[in-house]
């Protein structure tokens, strides 16, 4: 593995990038916001050539706020620049100046909406999908009457693994389940719990906070540092120093892997530790395949499962190793999703000002599914699913869900 | 023949000339200038862009000092518009002697600068990018000056006032009476028509030039050239002017201007001011030298080369075998009557652009005395066209108004946020003639790409808008782009090395700019 800087350098890294760019307009081409909005300029021009106009004092440009921080940009680029990166940047630099709307404050903390939704999940989830609290909510907070809000639950993921106990193994793992298992899809945690125990693991789950990526993609910068940090000195905890970690999403553990260190700057011993050690679970296990360890007692899932590759998870630039190992599960009819991005971008698309251009972007992978017209999508990132069933109606699972199934779970 | 009848005819339309014609027309002299090329294209072009606080100076030339220190007080009054107000840093690298930092705080208070010395870590905190090992840093009021607003805001002024301007008037012969100079020819350098300027006096405002222009009135300056290499790199490293503390040498000032950061700059005597050459030698000896002041400076990438000549006049033609650096930055008035018997012509030599008010005012001060229209001086308080609301200009300005660009008004240059709307300005303010002169009105071309991009759009517009012929469109794309190459095929490695290729597929692969019909 090649050295990497943290910190500040990390940063510079970053910024030194913008040297690359000959200008030759791939980004430009690919980026799903500036192809349906005139409201984003498009990644060239707000990363590469705006960052030449950016110097300290205050930000010349707003229109940076409308990048959606997908990311295919900076993977598209021939020459290297980490255009998504330095227009991350320039929004925390935006919001430090102006100051972030409340809204942007409250999307940022889904643990906030979690805690404040468990204890009434379903009264919460009653008002979530009450046009007249949805209207209000659009109205005063500026979140869209019409974007996806995950639903609460009674018992978080934490519960559950309290009263969880897992066969003891010598090959552990530490998993990093992300705030939306803990409050929102804790069957997700189940599952993956399940598989790795599966697969003869002992799974070590220590008490966990957010990772920090809402804050970061709301430009909140310090307090995401914070969080972020603080994460990774909980999964460091005890005797789990040394093992790998693996994240069940993908933005959050893209979050670990990169972004942390190349759009945050932060730095500390336990992140190094734990951002070396971080795997996606399908990467994970199709590591494990390769070495013949996965288990392939597999019964046939006759359904028709249509898989779209969320941004983050392609950013991790893993290939798409959930399709590898959903093509080893008899009976299951698998169609790829070859489109780009599906809008919702974290929390951009809830937004007020963003849920419209959010669609648009998602509309050609909307449509496809329409057409394919599965029995289920799957998709590896949480907020892609929400967005994807709320633009199509359609059920969408995270792709380990069709493994658990085909391991015999239920 | 055409004659035009002038109170003052300024010979050279850069910084001293523009100044010399704003000082004279403010008088109520009526001021014809003429530049072979258009204005801004000598030396005052070609610099770096540093408004001196006069730190540069302090120890080893105290009077240009305390000319910087007064001059760059007075500039940011009555120019803001062409300024940016960066603040400047003197830092003591580990190859820098402290004692020279003492004499360096002691001689600035001295020169009526203001100066203070800031914590290391302070100075390191403004900025990231800065050597980690510098022992001292003393804060200064360096800025950065845009020539070419400034001379543009010059020249307008002066023609508000009823001055005559002609750029490509390229003077070809001294009219003579006897003792007495009465004016000169120029040739238009664009249709080869002659004009006829007769003047109560004629200002040698030529710079590195007016050794050339003395000697067709028949007398000598002895003028020497200084060649001095700058190398722009593509975004800035620092936010202010970064000096090295010590006795002023090679590659010793990253001044952040416009877009870039630029590393100057190297002190050669040439014979001939147009030598504008640079060697691979100097360019990787700017890069090195900037390496000592942001480490990773080799690494930042290098967007253009160039080199400008300063018109260094020594005291009584120089010592012989001296450094340029020798000599006094200072300028001198020659009032040629005394001197060599030759009235009505006068020669400002020396001097530099952050002093070229109190040049101008010195010429003009001369000039009005011979003419017997005496007034007073009032280019201390006069503001500049553009520079009413006393803002300085700020490096997001550009950016910020591409913000509010209407969508039906797309950008020209993407480097340097260009748009239509501004190309449609400055063309129909004045005609240009090459395309290099809407480079210098609007930094067309001087982006990253160097032209790749934009040159072409701007060329097909001029033409589509009627404002060029087929070959003359033709012809000025191609004189633009070897133009623009000369300035980069000194500096091409890593990324404008991939650059360069990917215009010259444009130039020679879409366009096949080597065989466009004439």
């Amino acid at each position: 593995m090649t050295e990497v800087a943290w910190g500040v350098e990390a940063w510079s890294e970053v910024r030194a990038s913008l040297d690359s760019c000959i200008k030759c307009t791939v980004c430009e081409t690919a980026c799903p916001v500036a192809a349906v909005t005139e409201l984003f300029p498009g990644p060239k021009t707000v990363g590469p050539q705006a960052e030449r106009f950016r110097s300290g004092g205050h930000s010349p440009d707003l229109s940076v706020d409308y990048c959606s921080g997908c990311g295919i940009c900076s993977r598209v680029c021939p020459q290297g620049v980490r255009i998504a990166e330095l227009n991350s940047r320039a929004r925390s630099e935006l919001k430090r100046e102006r100051g972030a709307p409340l809204r942007d404050q409250l999307v940022a903390r889904p643990g906030l909406l979690g805690r404040a939704g468990r204890p009434v999940a379903p009264l919460f989830n009653w008002a979530m999908a009450n046009s007249l609290v949805r209207w209000a909510g659009e109205r005063t907070l500026g979140i869209h009457r019409r974007a996806p809000v995950p639903r609460a639950t009674t018992r978080t993921f934490s519960y559950w693994v309290g009263h969880h106990s897992g066969p003891k193994s010598a090959r552990r793992v530490v998993y990093f389940h992300g705030c939306s298992t803990q409050w929102y899809e804790p069957h997700v945690g189940r599952k993956v719990t399940a598989i790795l125990e599966h697969n003869g693991y002992q799974v070590v789950i220590p008490k966990q906070g957010c990772c920090g990526l809402p804050l970061q993609s709301n430009g909140l910068f310090p307090a995401a540092r914070k969080a972020v940090t603080r994460l990774a000195r909980q999964l460091v905890t005890g005797d789990a120093s040394n093992l790998p970690v693996i994240s069940s999403s993908t933005s959050c553990g893209l979050m670990l892997k990169r972004e942390a260190r190349e759009i945050l700057g932060a730095d500390s011993q336990e992140l190094r530790s734990v951002s070396a050690r971080t795997y996606d679970i399908f990467e994970f296990l199709l590591e494990l395949h390769q070495r013949g360890e996965l288990r392939t007692d597999f019964k046939p899932v006759p359904l028709t499962v249509a898989y779209h590759a969320p941004c983050q998870q392609q950013n991790q630039l893993i290939g798409k190793p959930a399709l590898e190992i959903l093509r080893l599960i008899p009976g299951l009819s698998l169609v790829e999703l070859d489109r780009s991005c599906c809008g919702i971008a974290g929390t951009y698309g809830v937004k007020r000002e963003k849920y419209d251009i959010a669609m648009r972007v998602g509309e050609p992978l909307f449509a496809d599914i329409h057409s394919e017209g599965p029995d289920l999508v799957a998709c590896d990132s949480e907020t892609c699913r929400w967005q994807i069933s709320a633009a199509t109606g359609a059920n969408s699972v995270h792709p380990l869900e069709i493994l658990h199934r085909a391991y015999g779970g239920s | 023949m055409n004659t035009l009848d002038t109170d003052v005819l300024v010979i050279g339309g850069g910084s001293t000339g523009a100044g010399v014609a704003w000082d004279s027309a403010l008088r109520g002299l009526h001021v014809t200038l003429v530049d072979r090329q258009d204005f801004a294209t000598g030396t005052s072009g070609r610099f770096h862009g540093l408004l001196h606080s006069g730190g540069r100076y302090a120890v080893k030339d105290p009077g240009s000092a305390r000319e910087c220190a007064a001059e760059n007080r007075i500039l940011r009054r009555v120019a803001a518009d062409c300024i940016e107000d960066t603040g400047g840093l003197f830092v003591s690298t580990p190859e820098d002697d402290l004692e020279y930092a003492d004499r360096f705080l002691a001689a600035a208070r001295a020169a009526g600068m203001e100066v203070e010395e800031v914590p290391v870590g302070v100075a390191l905190r403004d900025e990231p990018r800065l050597n980690p090992r510098i022992r001292r840093a003393f804060r200064v009021q360096d800025g950065s000056i845009d020539s070419w607003k400034m001379i543009s805001a010059l020249l307008r002024g002066a023609q508000a006032h009823g001055a005559t301007v002609l750029p490509y008037h390229k003077v070809v012969r001294v009219i003579r009476q006897g003792n007495r100079v009465e004016g000169a020819v120029m040739e238009d350098q664009r249709t080869g028509e002659e004009v006829l300027v007769q003047a109560g006096c004629v200002v040698n405002a030529a710079g590195a030039w007016s050794g050339q222009v003395a000697q067709l009135a028949g007398c000598e300056v002895g003028v020497r050239p200084g060649k001095g290499v700058m190398v722009a790199i593509n975004h800035r490293l620092a936010r202010a002017v970064l000096n090295r503390c010590h006795l002023p040498s090679d590659g010793d000032i990253i001044v952040p201007v416009r877009t870039v950061s630029v590393i100057g700059t190297t002190d050669h005597p040439v014979a001939d001011p147009d030598d504008t050459e640079c060697s691979p030698e100097e360019v990787h000896q700017m890069i090195e030298a900037g390496e000592l002041l942001v480490p990773g400076f080799r690494e930042a990438r290098a967007l253009r080369v160039w080199s400008g000549s300063r018109p260094l006049l020594p005291k009584t033609e120089g010592p012989a075998g001296a450094g340029d650096r020798e000599v006094s930055r200072s300028h001198t008035v020659l009032d040629h009557g005394p001197r060599d018997g030759l009235e009505g012509l006068v020669t400002i030599a020396g001097g530099k652009f952050t002093t070229l008010r109190l040049m101008a005012e010195d010429t003009v001060d001369v000039v009005s005395r011979k003419l017997g229209k005496e007034a007073k001086c009032r280019t201390r308080t006069e503001v500049l066209p553009g520079s009413e609301s006393h803002r300085f200009y700020w490096i997001g300005n550009r950016q910020q108004e591409a913000e509010t660009d209407p969508p039906d008004d797309p950008l020209i240059c993407e480097c340097e946020l260009v748009s239509q709307h501004d190309l449609d300005t400055v063309v129909a303010r004045r005609p240009a003639w090459r395309l290099d002169d809407i480079r210098r009105a609007l930094r067309v071309g001087m982006g990253p790409c160097q032209g790749g991009f934009c040159a072409f759009r701007v060329a097909g517009m001029l033409h589509q808008e009627g404002r060029y012929g087929r070959a003359e469109a033709n012809s000025a794309l191609r004189e633009f782009v070897q133009e623009r190459w000369k300035g980069v095929k000194v500096i091409s490695w890593g990324a404008q090395a991939r650059q360069t290729r990917l215009d010259r597929w444009i130039f020679e692969g879409v366009y096949d700019l080597e065989h466009l019909p004439e």
